[in-house]
């Protein structure tokens, strides 16, 4: 290999780390940067390459840093990281052709791994740059002397592009994994835990990151009553709080009344198995279970984005009929804890008796009557963490305020469990569905009474009632440490957010989301009965070599592209002279020969057909003119065409 | 002829069906160019499928898609690589003749009336190394192609292979021409010099001791084929650095010879005998010479200068 070949494969293999490096160790990313620019050095001042035993060693050194860094070497990452110290080591030795075609291999398959990490819009265009360079860099590899390996290859992948869309469309979609994924592959994915301790809502708040979409296809419930179902939390162990035994059913335990809202969910992938719903959902989506605390439950993990059609009743009494070993569960507090808060409660009690609303009217006059304040960073509490939330620190995030709030209700009597979910949303103006972020995520209570049934209570909307009804950022004190985007002064930036968003969404619906039950969809949308894999084979089939058919025409016709129209015009003379066309050369003899020149033709044509001598002189002398003149007229050339078609042989 | 060897025979036979003698130009159409992919292009696909059960098994949908674009970009090569074969038009050019023992070259004329460039073309001869040549646009390209020529006679040009694995190596396309097209292998001038057989011209006088040594008629430069005692010394000593001269002499005035192969000792073998002649043809032209040959069924009279060395030369290759 020349140093433009070695140069243009250095550059691909760049464009192939660059997206890699938003997702490996940063130790490799920048070794195999240094190895490149190594390399780049070597070639561009023509020094020599190492030695083969350093390049050894540092192989080995690599390998052993990456098996420490995973704590193995076996599994997707530790793959992935190996095979880019390959080709960084691999481009330093490269010679032969043959290690040119391993390294293009190499970076055709380093393109694929970055979408484990990302499928974005980013990272698609990043690897279509990857793709051309790499591709170039073939090109030079098989012609040395190619000027324009860019435009080439450019133009190769454009028609290439065709076969992809149809590829795209058409090839059988298959649902996978086709066998277990290695441990490591939904690491880094965000969203509700199982469990609640102070802290963790708070946490997660502070990421932008989108939950899910919301699409409404009737009217969107007011803002205030956007309570997006999540985990319900009815066992406390004095620190945090979890799910009770998932008791699950396949039919809804209560019955629906009141006005629905329809909307369809994307959700992103959480690797947890919670569906969102507004309360209360009335449907159970395809694939889903309900839980006996009403939440909604996926049967896998949910490991890709998730499309389902949902409709929620926000009227229904559910519960009334509870079982009482459930409330008992609702009940139950861990002996001894929070002795203060217990008091207060008991005493509570004695005044009220049996009367909930009661109760929890008094919690939440409680909350506004004192000084508490709602904040992102509140303290941290140490044991008895309700009573010092309760009596001393008083500042805290809505996880705080709920689990305060039911530790209470339960002490004074009253069942009562924490509902974690996602509150409220924003409406992108641009494509209109409603977006929910992890800082959206809340924690609400519920309460059970004998005449309701389970019944809402956000002990939130009490400290900070901006918070249901704007958003987090309004519930905010200004100065609190909160992401830039959420603040009312970079508006324009949330603006071109929301257009960005949109423009993902539709990427993430129509792109990402092509799944085998999307693909049926789509295909029957555009009049494809029964969209099984057979018929889309058959389809894809005869679409392909309908391509396949113009792909060749377009080859064959090559040849029929006229050379010069005055080679072309001259020819035209020669044949029609010749008698019938050009099959005929030479029938009547008065073919041009091959050394004949215009004069020595005209010459002969005009001794032996001395009737049209003056005009085959005439041509002769035009075609002379234009073939050996300064610039060829296109004007005289049809002219000369005009005499040719005159001639009366 | 080994069983592979056999097979490829029978395939050019297949290939170049109904095409013994090919007529001038070849032109390569579709009929003719065959395409199959490379070893690289095979590792491709290999590596396109793991790829597809990659993006299945992780469901990643741009995986899908980087595939289906790689598998295209490899359908749309076979095209670029047909068209890069396809419609070249192949003539043959010349092929001046060579002794036996020495490299006959053979020239093709490879013509591209298309309007884009034949790029990375390579030109095989069996049993030799490739010759790779791009024709651009509309234009033509005279390529060599060399070939050990080991005895006198006709060496035809054997069935040439061009070959193009432009533009990505994936596919190969390939296409088998026989342009009718020799090159003359005189026989090989005999290493051992025996003394030229001189006799005086016929019916002039008295014989003139050094042959073509008379008549200093001027310097040239010096070409390789001039022997070696014509070299002007003398003058290459004075001019340090510049060219070597030869000394001319008037041809008009040079010795004659009579070669005749019935002259030859009988003990001499046919091509020991085509062989010393071929030796003193070649002595005598450089010499500047007049010489008749006499062989058995052909009789060369007593000429001088390039055609009638070449005409030797020919009848003595192509003596039976």
């Amino acid at each position: 290999m020349n140093r433009r070949q070695q140069s243009w494969l250095l550059a691909a293999a760049l464009a192939v780390l660059a997206p890699l490096a938003f997702d490996l160790p940063a130790w490799l990313c920048i070794t195999s940067l240094l190895i490149l620019s190594w390399r780049a050095l070597t070639l561009w001042r023509r020094l020599p390459v190492p030695a083969h035993g350093l390049l050894l060693l540092l192989a080995l050194a690599g390998v052993i840093t990456i098996a420490a860094h995973y704590h193995t070497l076996f599994g997707r990452d530790p793959g992935i990281a190996l095979l880019l110290l390959l080709l960084a080591l691999k481009l330093m030795e490269a010679n032969s052709l043959r290690d040119g075609h391993a390294a293009a291999l190499l970076c055709y398959f380093l393109m694929l791994c970055q979408f484990p990490y990302a499928q974005s819009m980013v990272s698609a265009a990043m690897t279509l740059i990857a793709v051309v360079l790499t591709t170039a860099a073939l090109v030079l590899l098989h012609h040395p002397r190619q000027a324009a390996p860019l435009r080439l290859a450019a133009s190769m992948l454009a028609q290439a592009a065709l076969f992809m869309l149809l590829l795209f469309v058409l090839f059988p979609r298959i649902e996978g994994p086709l066998w277990g994924l290695p441990g490591d592959a939904y690491a880094g994915l965000t969203g509700l835990a199982e469990t609640m301790t102070p802290g963790s809502i708070s946490r997660l708040s502070r990421s932008e990151a989108i939950a899910f979409r919301a699409e409404f296809s009737t009217r969107q419930p007011p803002q205030d009553a956007l309570y997006w179902r999540g985990p319900v939390l009815s066992r406390f162990d004095g620190s945090s709080w979890s799910a009770g035994r998932p008791d699950t059913g396949s039919t809804l335990p209560y019955a629906t009344r009141g006005g629905a809202s329809d909307y369809t969910v994307t959700l992103e992938p959480h690797d947890k198995l919670w569906l969102f719903a507004l309360e209360l959902p009335g449907v159970i989506p395809a694939d889903g279970l309900i839980t006996r605390d009403y939440q909604l439950l996926a049967k896998a993990p949910v490991r890709a984005r998730l499309r389902y059609a949902m409709r929620s009743y926000p009227e229904i009494f559910a519960g009334r009929d509870e079982s009482p070993e459930n409330l008992r569960q609702a009940r139950q507090l861990p002996l001894g804890a929070n002795p203060r808060a217990r008091l207060l409660a008991q005493a509570w009690r004695a005044e009220s008796g049996d009367d909930g609303p009661a109760l929890v009217r008094r919690m939440l006059d409680y909350y506004r009557s004192q000084d508490f304040s709602y904040t992102l960073n509140p303290p941290l509490l140490a044991e008895n963490s309700i009573d010092a939330f309760l009596f001393e620190s008083r500042r805290g995030f809505c996880e705080h305020y709920a689990a305060s709030f039911v530790f209470m209700m339960r002490a004074a009597g009253l069942p009562a469990r924490v509902v974690t979910g996602y509150q409220g949303g924003e409406i992108n103006p641009v494509d209109h569905t409603l977006i929910v972020r992890q800082s959206d995520a809340h924690a609400w209570a519920e309460v059970w009474t004998r005449e309701r049934g389970w019944w809402r209570v956000d002990p939130t909307a009490a400290v900070a009632p901006s918070r249901i009804e704007k958003n987090l950022a309004a519930a905010l004190p200004e100065n609190g440490p909160l992401l830039l985007l959420a603040r009312p002064a970079f508006l324009w930036l949330h603006e071109m957010r929301f257009r960005w968003e949109a423009l993902a969404n539709a990427w993430n619906q129509q792109v990402l989301g092509y799944n085998p039950r999307r693909q049926r969809e789509f295909l029957s949308s555009l009049g494809m009965a029964t969209p099984d894999w057979q018929r889309m084979v058959t389809v894809l089939g005869v679409l392909s070599s309908l391509l396949l058919c113009a792909f060749s025409a377009w080859v064959l016709v090559e040849r029929g592209q006229s050379r010069d129209p005055l080679q072309a015009a001259w020819n035209r003379l020669s044949n029609k002279l010749a008698g019938r066309g050009p099959r005929r050369v030479g029938a009547r003899g008065m073919a041009r020969q091959n050394w004949e020149g215009p004069q020595d033709y005209a010459k002969r044509i005009g001794s032996a057909l001395p009737e049209i001598a003056g005009e085959i002189f005439i041509i002769a002398e035009l075609y002379q003119a234009l073939r050996y003149g300064p610039v060829a007229n296109p004007r005289k050339v049809q002219e000369l065409n005009t005499l040719i078609r005159r001639l009366k042989p | 002829m080994s069983p592979a060897a056999e097979l490829r025979q029978r395939f050019f036979n297949w290939a170049l069906r109904g095409r013994a003698l090919e007529a001038a130009p070849i032109i390569l159409n579709q009929r003719r160019v065959f395409v199959l992919p490379t070893r690289f292009g095979l590792a491709f696909a290999v590596l396109l499928l793991v790829m597809l059960i990659g993006a299945v098994n992780y469901q990643l949908s741009l995986g899908y898609a980087l595939v289906f674009l790689l598998a295209g970009l490899g359908i749309v090569a076979i095209f670029h690589s047909f068209r890069n074969l396809a419609q070249l038009r192949i003539s043959p050019g010349r092929a001046a003749p060579v002794f036996a023992g020495e490299t006959a070259r053979f020239e093709l004329i490879l013509d591209n009336p298309g309007n884009r460039e034949k790029s990375a073309l390579s030109l095989h001869l069996p049993g030799q190394s490739p010759v790779t040549i791009d024709v651009p646009a509309r234009a033509s390209v005279i390529v060599p192609l060399e070939l050990p020529a080991p005895s006198r006679g006709w060496l035809s040009l054997p069935v040439v292979s061009l070959q193009t694995s432009f533009p990505l190596g994936l596919i190969r396309a390939w296409a088998y021409a026989a342009p009718m097209l020799r090159c003359l292998i005189y026989p090989a001038p005999a290493l051992v010099v025996t003394a030229l057989p001189m006799r005086p011209l016929e019916g002039s006088g008295a014989a003139i001791a050094d042959v073509g040594m008379e008549d200093f008629a001027g310097l040239r430069s010096h070409q390789i084929s001039d022997p070696i005692a014509h070299v002007a010394w003398k003058t290459a000593a004075r001019l340090e650095h510049g060219p070597l001269l030869s000394k001319q002499f008037d041809a008009a005035m040079a010795q004659s010879l009579w070669l005749n192969w019935d002259d030859l000792p009988g003990a001499l073998g046919v091509e020991a005998r085509l062989s010393l002649l071929a030796r003193w043809i070649c002595d005598a032209h450089q010499a500047g010479a007049f010489w008749a040959l006499s062989l058995p069924g052909a009789n060369f009279p007593l000429a001088g200068g390039a055609a009638h060395f070449h005409a030797c030369l020919k009848a003595l290759a192509l003596h039976e």
